[in-house]
Formats: structure tokens, sequence, C-alpha cells
């Protein structure tokens, strides 16, 4: 990760759910000196429908994405989890399956050159290359925030898609919260699933798979819970008024002191101003 | 256009009933067979391999003085043999006699269409005899035989295959790392299918093998270089220091209490601790005690002066049996075969950290279990928790930890667990008669004498509750063990309490192996499992002659197949021995001397440490015993040094222009 400049595709939900995700992701990025570039012409990635519709639908609308960063050759930074998940299937399908790549090759008119990677922003804040420049960007440490971290499903599973370190116990939302000062506290629950877009239909599944996690986060011993996806946020957010649940950029934005702090803690259910 | 073959050849094309003649026209076969350069005989006959059929080749080869014989039937694999024996009764060099194959290269895959298939075998046809026209009369080399054998690893399948070579007459050594031989058989409390006692069976055997006149063994060692080939090994072994002398050794024990290390005892899982001086297993024989010098003090600290360095259990004895300047050992033994029994180590737990694996106490693996089980363990037989040493009131196993899971751990399915689960279970519950046993499995596989019915035994009359899917986590809540699975079959997701989970860890070969298979040129597969030479006809020969396999070293199993196969594995070396030389196939690669300049590329490619660099005239030789004829070095070599005899690049090109010149179809 040595280029300091990346493709960005930004998915619907940086403007709207997402917002305080985005800002807080974006403030941090720039503090750290990295340039996002926004992909120009990038589609839908298909989100959680297309894929129960039909399974070209959602590789098409994915490939599409890809081959438009592959013009650009700079590995693309894909913050929203789902997209994330949606964009690494299709670039490791691509990748594995000649016959899925030569069909989507002749579809969008383009070769696959497996040039660039797919990055979701765990990837890129949390590369070891950045943890001294982060360490010196922390003004205000988190001290005695006891934090869990929590990766859900999207940027872990499959593990050989998303590349992640160990997707039974990913460990580096943990080292990098870890490096902002606060107390990292090992628990159980970190892929366990928050009800996914059950969320939308089934919110008595939801409340209990979201009970059960923010349980163990208390028995634990936690101030708040920490993510990257913003349906986790909002599933976890949303149905419980126990603890805050926090985007990770937010903490670093928070430890880093930038950004419109106030502004973002009022999109959540839980306000997590109290807790600094 | 080449010039007339001088040579008298003779062909013969079996019918093979239909299996030939039903695609290929073997007449036509026949007439244009006699039609090709050097040709003064062709026939055919619906059996060629039976008695008339070869009478007809040693006829033809007396009759017409023939110079080389084509047979096209089947496959080499099946009668070259009996072909080139014939041949040689009569006097013609059985190496000027080849197999055209007509049967599986052609008329089994070409069966609907009879001008094409007959077309391509009368092209096979020519492009045996254009072999066979510069093939050269050859020998059979001899080998001298040392007739006996070094065991690598003194498990139950070292041991096991050691006697029976010893009862045969043959003298046998013993190569084992750990301090008593025994392997991981020795930690296992009792067997399946019968509840047998381990610990007498495996003890009856050690007492055998250590009072055996023909075994000789060399424990804390290890093999550290071999030379040689097939019938004339030189191992050179290096062994430990023995730091306490045996023969001064009264086993009082002072030692051990006076060692001021403490470590997990690896006999026993962890589940007792020890010294840097400590006694490998308290239930073996040899009680004399083991100094481990990179967990002893007195070697540690380079710092101190001689002085000041740890010297506690050379204090505590009053023997003087300890000599903490003792050296290692070395030794060279001279054999004609090996046996690889290296055997296995249980995945580490620590790979699970879902299931608490290295971090719960509570969380134990299989070997654990069985030390628990063992009355001479570290709790006197009894299951207790490890963490407080309560009586567990409900245990979850879990079977397939690290196996079957090709994305995270080991794809493999290690074969034993089904059983030792099912047997722990059945004992927990003979132990805890108001426990619950849970074993959570995704498939039982019970597939040997009686093994089926053990598990139905446990199922429905011990009350063993087998609930079929894979656990998602194990942690820890109110000093509890909490379980997250679910039930595959009703499709329900579970959350238990339990108070001890025992894991049946996937079995992974011995730590150490890769370096030891290179050193012995053995191959082995992407898991580090020694390789066989072939899984069906060849299944306990190794790659390199000479060098065979035996338990788990080679793949996962139980004691029953383990003991199987080093019976097989000794069975083999017995056939070898049965001969004074051994005979070689000449069919090796040569080098020209003049071209070859000595680069040494063909002794990096060689996978069986064949190609020598005589250092004298730089020039590389072949070592003729230990060449298996592969080509390797023929294809490496960038001076075309090289040649495989009689299948050599010359001969090779013309069979390749004869199969890619355009194929006329012949109606």
């Amino acid at each position: 990760m040595t280029a300091k400049i990346f493709s960005y595709y930004p998915g619907c939900t940086s403007h709207s759910t997402a917002i305080e995700y985005i800002e807080a992701s974006l403030a941090v990025i720039e503090a750290l000196g990295i340039e996002l570039r926004e992909l120009p012409d990038w589609c839908c990635c298909g989100a959680a429908s297309a894929h129960n519709l039909s399974s070209s639908l959602a590789l098409g609308l994915s490939s599409y994405n890809v081959a438009e960063a592959q013009k650009e050759g700079r590995d693309l930074v894909i913050p929203c989890a789902g997209c994330y998940g949606n964009l690494a299937q299709a670039d490791y399908a691509m990748r594995h399956d000649a016959e899925v790549r030569r069909r989507l090759e002749s579809e969008f008119e383009f070769s696959f050159k497996d040039e660039i990677r797919m990055l979701s922003l765990v990837d890129l804040l949390a590369a070891e290359e950045l943890r001294g420049e982060i360490k010196a960007l922390v003004k205000k440490p988190l001290d005695g925030l006891k934090v869990v971290c929590y990766y859900g499903c999207a940027i872990v599973r499959p593990g050989a898609v998303t590349g992640v370190d160990d997707c039974e116990n990913p460990r580096r939302i943990d080292s990098l919260v870890a490096d902002l000062g606060a107390e990292v506290i090992d628990w159980s629950c970190k892929v366990d699933c928050c009800g996914g877009d059950l969320g939308l239909t089934d919110a008595e599944k939801t409340a209990e798979l979201v009970g059960r996690i923010v349980d163990y986060a208390e028995a634990a011993g936690a101030d708040c819970l920490v993510t990257s996806c913003a349906l986790c946020q909002a599933n976890v957010d949303i149905r419980q008024s126990r603890m805050p649940i926090l985007y990770f950029t937010e903490l670093m934005a928070e430890a880093f002191e930038i950004g419109d702090r106030a502004r973002w803690w009022k999109k959540h259910f839980n306000d997590p101003g109290k807790l600094f | 256009m080449d010039k007339k073959c001088d040579k008298k050849l003779g062909v013969f094309v079996c019918w093979c009933g239909s299996n030939i003649a039903g695609s290929v026209d073997v007449d036509k076969a026949v007439e244009e067979a006699g039609k090709l350069d050097g040709v003064v005989h062709a026939e055919n006959y619906m059996y060629m391999c039976s008695d008339p059929g070869q009478q007809k080749v040693k006829d033809t080869i007396v009759e017409k003085g023939l110079d080389g014989v084509v047979v096209a039937c089947c496959s080499p694999r099946m009668h070259e043999n009996t072909f080139r024996k014939a041949a040689g009764s009569v006097g013609l060099n059985s190496y000027l006699l080849e197999i055209a194959n007509i049967r599986e290269h052609c008329s089994w895959v070409h069966q609907n269409n009879k001008p094409v298939a007959t077309a391509k075998a009368v092209n096979i046809i020519k492009a045996t005899l254009d072999k066979v026209k510069e093939n050269l009369p050859l020998e059979t080399l001899t080998i001298e035989l040392t007739k006996r054998v070094c065991v690598v690893g003194g498990g139950i399948a070292g041991i096991m295959s050691a006697l029976d070579l010893a009862d045969a007459g043959y003298e046998v050594v013993i190569v084992e790392k750990e301090p008593v031989i025994g392997g991981h058989t020795a930690q296992v409390s009792s067997s399946f299918p019968y509840f047998q006692n381990i610990s007498k069976l495996l003890g009856e055997k050690v007492k055998a093998v250590l009072e055996h006149p023909n075994i000789k063994v060399y424990v804390n060692s290890e093999v550290e270089v071999l030379d040689g080939y097939v019938g004339n090994f030189n191992v050179t072994i290096k062994t430990r220091p023995a730091f306490v002398d045996s023969a001064k050794c009264t086993s009082c024990g002072e030692c051990l209490a006076a060692c001021p290390v403490s470590l997990p005892d690896e006999f026993n899982r962890g589940l007792s601790r020890r010294g840097a001086i400590f006694i490998y297993n308290a239930s073996a024989e040899a009680r004399i005690p083991v100094l481990r010098q990179e967990d002893c003090r007195h070697f540690a600290d380079f710092e101190q002066s001689q002085e000041e360095k740890c010297r506690a259990c050379v204090q505590s004895c009053s023997e003087n049996a300890i000599d903490l300047g003792a050296l290692p050992g070395r030794s060279e033994e001279f054999v004609g075969a090996i046996v690889m029994a290296t055997g296995y180590d249980l995945y580490s737990p620590a790979n699970l950290p879902e299931y608490g694996g290295g971090t719960i106490p509570d969380v134990v693996d299989a070997l654990a279990f069985e030390r628990m089980l063992d009355p001479n363990g570290p709790t006197g037989g009894k299951v207790l928790c490890h963490s407080d040493g309560r009586i567990p009131k409900s245990v979850m196993f879990i079977q397939c930890a690290g196996s079957r899971d090709p994305e995270r751990h080991k794809a493999y399915c290690s074969r034993a667990c089904c059983m030792y689960t099912a047997k722990q279970a059945r004992l927990y519950k003979r132990q805890v008669e108001d426990g619950t046993a849970f074993i959570s499995y995704m498939d039982i596989r019970s597939d040997s004498r009686d093994f089926e019915e053990f598990v139905q035994v446990g199922m429905e009359q011990e009350n063993l509750v087998y609930i079929r899917g894979r656990v998602a986590k194990v942690f820890e809540e109110n000093g509890r063990l909490k379980v997250f699975t679910a039930d595959t079959l009703t499709g329900r997701q579970i959350t238990m309490d339990a108070d001890l989970v025992v894991l049946a860890m996937a079995m992974e070969p011995k730590a150490g192996v890769r370096e030891l298979a290179k050193k012995m040129n053995v191959t082995i597969d992407g898991d580090a499992f020694l390789s066989e030479t072939h899984i069906k006809l060849y299944p306990v020969e190794s790659s390199t002659k000479g060098v065979y396999l035996a338990g788990c070293g080679q793949a996962p199993k139980d004691i029953t197949d383990t003991v199987s196969q080093a019976l097989a594995t000794a069975g083999k070396i017995q056939t070898m021995f049965s001969n004074e030389t051994l005979i070689a196939d000449p069919l090796i690669a040569e080098v020209k001397d003049d071209v070859c300049s000595g680069c040494g590329v063909c002794i990096e490619i060689c996978p069986y440490g064949a190609r020598v660099m005589n250092d004298f005239v730089r020039i590389s030789e072949v070592n003729q015993a230990v060449c298996q004829g592969c080509g390797a070095c023929i294809a490496a070599c960038p001076n075309k040094a090289c040649e495989l005899i009689n299948s050599t690049s010359r001969q090779f090109l013309r069979v390749i222009g004869d199969f890619t010149s355009k194929v006329k179809a012949v109606v």
C-alpha cells in the first residue's frame, strides 16, 4: 500500500444512514494524507437484493464496478461492508473462475487483469505500515475506554475472498483501537450475526440476536461496541438502549480530535458523546 | 529418408478376444505392419499371451532369426515381462522386445471408429518398431544387499514392524526421538472396540523389543544423515547427551524435586507439570530421569560464571549420577532397508481460539482426556475438570476439531476420532453415571469390524447424546463453559452449558518430518504426510527404493490399521531380503562423459539422489542402483550429455515423428 492515492467507491449508505461513518472516515483518511478519488461512473453493488434474485445480476453489477476501477488503475477502497463483500466476491470469481471471467469480460467489453485490489476500510486503515502514523496522530488517547470490536460477516467471510487474518477470530480492528489508547476487551461475539437484512423483515429475531451480542458485550465489561459495518451499526444501535455503537473511524477521529463529532453523535440512537 | 533397416523384425498383433479385434482391424494391421521397413514377419492371434501365443513368438524368433520383436497388445504393465521372458528363453535379449499398447491407448478409447482405430494401431506399431530398431541388448544390474533394517520411530508402527523383522532373523535398529519407545499409544488408556488395556498390550511389545537379541534401540536419538541407496544405506544417528548415568541412577527421585524449573508435562498433555529433569512416562519401565537441555537453567544463562549456574539436580544426587558436561553421541548403522514410522502429533488446540483452545483450562484435547482415563495418569484415572478438580457433570466432545475444514485447517478426515470419541464418552459415562456426554459430530465414520456396533451401543444403551452439527464457539461465562452449536437434523440452534470440552483434534504429521523426509529423499504430500508409491498397489513403498512407510506418518489411522500396515511393511522387506542380491532394471540414465561439463543441474533435479559429481574429473555420474530411469536429468541437462538407455532422444524424436506425421486412415 505504498501509493497514497486510491480509488473510492462510496456506495449508497454513505449518503444516507451511514453519513456519520463516511464523514468520520474521510476526515481520518485526509488526516493520514491519503487521497481518495471517487470512481467516476460507479453504480449500485447489488446490495442484499440482487444476489437473492439472480446470481448473474449480482455478479454483473459488482463486476461492472471492478471493471471501472481497473480503468483507473488504483486499488479500490470500499467503506461499506456490504458493498465490499459484493465487489470482493466478483473480483474473486474473476480471478479464480475462468469461465465466469470470460462471460463478464465479454459482457462489459474489458479484459480482467488482476492488477488492483478491493480494500475494505479496515484493509486500508489497519495496515501495518500506517500504525506509526496513526499513533502519531493521536492527540487524546482514549485512556480508560473499554471497547469490544465487532466485525460482523461481510468483511470477514468467506476467508478466501476477504483475505482476513482469521475468520473465526479477526484481530485487526482490535489492534487499531488499542493503538488509540483504548482498552480492547477480547470477547466471543466478534463475528456473530446482527440479523442483517432481517432488521427489515423480522424485528423480533433481530432483537434477539442483537440482545445477545449486547449481553455479552456488557458481560465483558465494555463501555461501547465498535464496528465497521453500517448495517451492523444500525441493527445493534436501534434495538437496545444499553450502550453506544460506534464506527471505528469515529473512534479514530475522537482520538485525533478532528471532524464535527458532535454532529455525528446526533446520528446515533445511543449517544456516544457521554463516553468522552 | 532413413537408410534401410538391416535388422530382422517381427510383429505380433493380439486380438485380446474382442477387446482389440472389436475396434481394430487386426488383419489390416498385420498387412500394414508387414509393409514396414525391416519387418520380416507379421501375424495376429486371438490371445498372444496364452501359451500357444507365446510359442508362436518363440518359434518365429528361432525360425526367422529375429533381431527385434514388437508385440502389439495390452499395456506393458500387463505382459511386458511375460513376452520378454519368452524371448529371453529362446536366446533373444529380452530388451530387444517391446510392447505396442494398442488396447488401453487405442482400441478401448476408439470403440466406434474402426478405420481410425486401425490407423492409430498401425501408427503405434510403426513407432514401437522404430524404437526397437535402436534398442541395445542389456543385462540386469546386480546390487549388494545388507540384510539389516533401520526403523525410524518407536511407536506402535515401528515396534510391530521391528519385532516381525527381528523374529524373521534380521537385525533391526530402532531410532526413537523420545526417551522411551511406545509413542502416542503409550498415552492411550484403552482400545476400541473391546476396551482392552493398552498399557498391558503395549507393555508386552515394548518388553519384547527391549529383550530381543536382534533389536538395538537408540532412544533420545534422531537420524542426522542418510547416505547410500537400496540395500546399502548408511544411517548416521545423533543421540542427545545422556546427562544421567543409568548405571549409577537409583531412580530415587531427589533430582526431580530439586529442579527449580516447572513446565507443562508433554506426555500428560499439560495436565501435570515437570522440571527440566523429569521422568518422561511415569508408567514406563525405564524410570531413569532425562534432562532436557533446552529447558534447563544451567544451559540457559551464558552470562553466568560456572559457579553461579544452576546445579540443583547435581547437588541433590547422592550417587553422582548426573554429569552436566555430557556430550551428544553419534553412531553409524549400515542397513539395507528403512522403515519410516514417524507418526503424528495432534494439531494444536491453540489453532481453535473460538473453542477456547489453549486459553480455557477445561478445554482439553483428546490425548489429554486419554491421560485422565489412564489409572497411572496424572488424575489416577479420574475424569476431572483441569481448572478446579471437580467431577464434570456434562462433557462436550467435539469431533472434527481442525479436520474436514479445507478453508481454515485440515481438509482431510483424521479417521480415528469418531471411534475414540465414542470410546472416551462411554468410559466417561461408566465413571460418572449421572453425567451427560454430548458428542458434536459431522458424520459418524465407523467402518471397520465391530465399530458400528460399538457406536450404536453408546447411542442406544449408554445414552450418549449425539448432536449433528458443528460447534460455533465455546467460551467461559460465570465460571462455566458455554457452547453454541446447532442440531442440523432439527434445524435448531443450541446453547448449552458444559463442565469440560474435549476436542478431537486433527492428526498431523510429526513436527520436523519435512526436514527428515528431505534427508531420506521421501516425497511428502501437501499436508506433509509421507507419500506412498501407489495408493492401491504399492501402499507401503516410498518414492525411494528401500525406504518403506508405516503408521500415521503416511496418513491418519487407528492402532488396528497402523499395525496392519506395519506388518505389511515388515513383509515387504522380508520379500526383498529373501534374495541374496538385488536385481535392478538397466533402463536408467547414462552420461556421455565427453559431453558432460559438470554443471551439476542433474544433481539438483534428480528426485532420487541418484546423480553424483565425480569431483576428480568433474563429471556427473549415475548411481545405477538408485536411478529409477525417470528421465528428469535428461530433460534438465543443458548439454544433452545424459541419455536414458533404450529411450534415447534419437529414439524418442523418431517416435514423435511417427505420431506427428500425417495419419492416413486405413480402410
